[in-house]
């Protein structure tokens, strides 16, 4: 607790940094997949190839796509723009699949009456078909928050600054504590941006609240 | 791409294929990692999963832990274990089942709540008993999602197995923290390139045992 | 012989499936309970082959009381078939219909002996031994069910809304296929739908139930539409409807029998008028 109370300039230092590293590869992930998805279910074998190359993407591991991105697109290795990268191309490998399976989600039935109403395609697709998407999206957008957050860490053993810093800076100098502070804090800003998804979920997606004794 | 060309010189030099610090040791030492950490993870989550999805107790608190435990990050569990147990390979391990645990855990629950109710009402009302409808309806209709979630644990745990090597211990990993020690990039690509090798050929691997393990009747649905 | 003595089901959380429930069935006998949703039908007979356990009262089989029997070994010695069927979608039909006698330790090989004949009985094709269900049509997949509630030559057969799942014309052929089947096995039945024609056709004795299991009539199909107990029975066997209505005119010199909309329902056969 010392090293904490002693260090709270440091860990809200590093904190800004963790999220600076890890929301736009999530918002961008999320923007991205959208697309990819409608493309993706628009033919059978594209998108069972889309779901297996997200699935091989996500098997690799993190430090190893942080080394190798410079040698493809030229980032430096110790710069948070190639942490972002990575960590873009892992939400996308989360995102279209969940994306894809959350527009399959939605009942052809209500789509075709919605055509049937007059509805205009874009219209269609913005009104009806990405609100009934809606819960399944969210629950992708839940497990990529998590995970980036959580991934961003890593990037501390190439120097990387972020609450990963905590880790490798109190295992090389013995401090207990201040691993423990970046395991907790790090868990934490996890969750917090999880529970702010649900809220944000809510406030968008009415119908999905569970009824409650007062709506009853 | 100069850097890949001299990554590939790295992997081409013969005297990095011999001697205990050479790829086939540290590649064992690599997988040996994964098997134990998925194994012991495996004990624990597969018969906890089992209980629950079966009988439907602890199934929502599993699945609630499984998720929150998504949230640790692995880089700080190793290091966190290894100040506190010391070097050695107990401290990576102990990371590995917790970070292994979740994705066992909630695959197992979805592969024995996957089978159709009206199904296993049916088993039972044949006159199957419990372990019976387990072993012979819900597991092997289960059986690629169980997979599906020892793929999930694979991932996790080849990923932090080369995190092992931070902490003093060996793997594939070291040649990445000696290569960014001495600033070498070519050695930290090579090494990169080896295990992302290792990962997907065990990610395709168990890919495959998944597709095989889906039963007849329901792949012909 | 079959036996409810005062049974009652209440649900963790009160819902009462089930007040005062008695009723014999002879062996032999096929009785149908039938009732809309929420009259209990299912539990009862459930309770039969302690799928479901009374909360009160005893249910019995030949004198043995069924909550003094190990309910897996009560189970593999009663039939049962069950709307969707119910089989397992990773067995083979074959293997689907011999569950029982493996499991009671028949050997495989003559189990499948068994299979084919009993596929045979159902008025199944004995090529779709190795198909999988899936890859039958739903009214192949119910005689697949009711094949694996005979297979281990049960005294009793118990049946949960079987044909509910298929459309008319196949549920048409599949309730003639059962009457067929009963005039030469001769099982104890017991039947649940809520289909007040097919519980006519099916049952030597219908059992009209209100909600919470109360009995409003018990007795032959005959008995009931001469004389239905209460308006709720009126009106669940539909006495006043159109079609339960019948009179006879006469035209071109034959019986036509006529429906109370006009509408013509048959020709009375010579000597068929006599009561």
């Amino acid at each position: 607790m010392r090293w904490v109370l002693d260090n709270l300039d440091v860990i809200a230092g590093y904190t800004g940094a963790h999220l600076v590293q890890a929301l736009p590869p999530v918002l961008i992930a999320f923007a991205l997949s959208l697309p990819l998805a409608k493309l993706a279910n628009a033919r059978g074998w594209l998108r069972t190839s889309v779901t297996t190359t997200s699935g091989l993407l996500y098997a690799i591991p993190s430090l190893p796509l942080f080394v190798l991105l410079p040698g493809l697109i030229g980032t430096s290795v110790r710069s948070p723009l190639n942490i972002a990268v990575a960590l873009t191309l892992y939400g996308l490998a989360l995102m279209v699949p969940a994306a894809s399976d959350a527009f399959r989600s939605v009942s052809r039935d209500v789509l075709g009456s919605a055509t049937a109403q007059g509805f205009a395609p874009a219209a269609r697709f913005l009104q009806v078909e990405l609100p009934l998407a809606g819960p399944v999206l969210l629950a992708g957008v839940r497990v990529v928050a998590v995970s980036t957050i959580s991934l961003v860490t890593v990037g501390g053993v190439l120097g990387v600054p972020s609450l990963g810093m905590l880790f490798v800076d109190g295992f090389r100098r013995g401090i207990l504590a201040e691993i423990a502070a970046g395991v907790v804090l790090t868990a934490a800003l996890a969750l917090i941006i999880d529970a702010l998804l649900v809220l944000l979920g809510r406030a968008l997606m009415p119908w999905t609240r569970q009824q409650g004794v007062r709506s009853a | 791409m100069t850097s890949f060309l001299e990554a590939l010189a790295w992997l081409g030099d013969p005297a990095h294929w011999s001697g205990p610090s050479g790829i086939p040791i540290r590649t064992a030492e690599h997988l040996g990692y994964t098997v134990l950490g998925v194994l012991v993870a495996a004990l624990i989550a597969v018969p906890l999963g089992l209980y629950a999805g079966h009988t439907g107790r602890l199934a929502s608190l599993s699945l609630a832990l499984a998720g929150a435990a998504r949230a640790l990050p692995t880089l700080g569990l190793v290091t966190l274990f290894a100040l506190l147990l010391g070097i050695g390979l107990g401290a990576p391990l102990l990371a590995f089942v917790i970070l292994a645990i979740p994705s066992l855990l909630a695959g197992t629950i979805a592969a024995v709540q996957s089978a159709d109710p009206a199904t296993v009402d049916a088993a039972r009302a044949q006159g199957m008993t419990e372990t019976q409808i387990l072993a012979r309806v819900e597991i092997p209709l289960g059986m690629p999602l169980l997979i599906g979630g020892v793929r999930g644990a694979t991932v996790q745990v080849v990923a932090t197995a080369m995190l092992a090597a931070y902490v003093g211990n060996g793997g594939l990993g070291r040649y990445i923290f000696l290569g960014l020690g001495a600033r070498d990039y070519p050695q930290m690509l090579a090494g990169s390139l080896l295990i992302i090798a290792l990962a997907l050929v065990l990610d395709l691997s168990l890919l495959l045992l998944q597709r095989l393990t889906a039963p007849r009747g329901v792949r012909a649905a | 012989m079959i036996g409810f003595e005062n049974v009652r089901k209440e649900y963790p959380g009160g819902a009462l499936a089930v007040e005062d429930f008695s009723l014999e069935v002879a062996s032999h006998e096929s009785v149908v309970l039938v009732g809309t949703s929420g009259s209990g039908k299912t539990t009862l007979l459930r309770m039969i082959n302690r799928m479901v356990d009374p909360t009160s009262g005893v249910v019995h089989i030949d004198g043995d009381d069924v909550s003094r029997l190990d309910p897996v070994v009560l189970r593999r010695s009663i039939g049962y078939v069950m709307q969707a069927s119910g089989l397992l979608p990773h067995r083979t039909v074959e293997d689907n219909i011999i569950t029982v006698p493996v499991l009671r330790g028949t050997s495989r090989a003559q189990a499948r002996v068994r299979a084919l004949e009993l596929m045979e009985t159902v008025g199944l094709d004995v090529s779709l031994a190795t198909r999988y269900p899936a890859q039958l049509s739903g009214g192949q997949q119910q005689r697949v069910g009711v094949a694996r509630g005979l297979a281990a030559d049960p005294n009793i057969l118990l049946m949960d809304e079987p044909f509910g799942a298929v459309d008319p014309i196949v549920r048409g052929e599949l309730q003639l296929e059962l009457q067929r089947l009963q005039r030469e096995l001769r099982k104890t039945i017991v039947f649940v739908t809520h289909d007040i024609d097919e519980a006519f056709l099916i049952g030597d004795r219908v059992v009209i139930l209100r909600p919470g299991g109360i009995v409003a009539q018990v007795g032959t199909p005959q008995e009931i539409l001469a004389a239905p107990a209460d308006d709720f029975v009126r009106t669940f066997v539909g006495a006043d409807r159109g079609a339960r209505s019948l009179h006879v005119e006469r035209t071109d010199g034959r019986d036509v029998v006529v429906d109370a909309d006009g509408r013509a329902a048959g020709v009375l056969e010579a000597g068929a008028a006599s009561p």
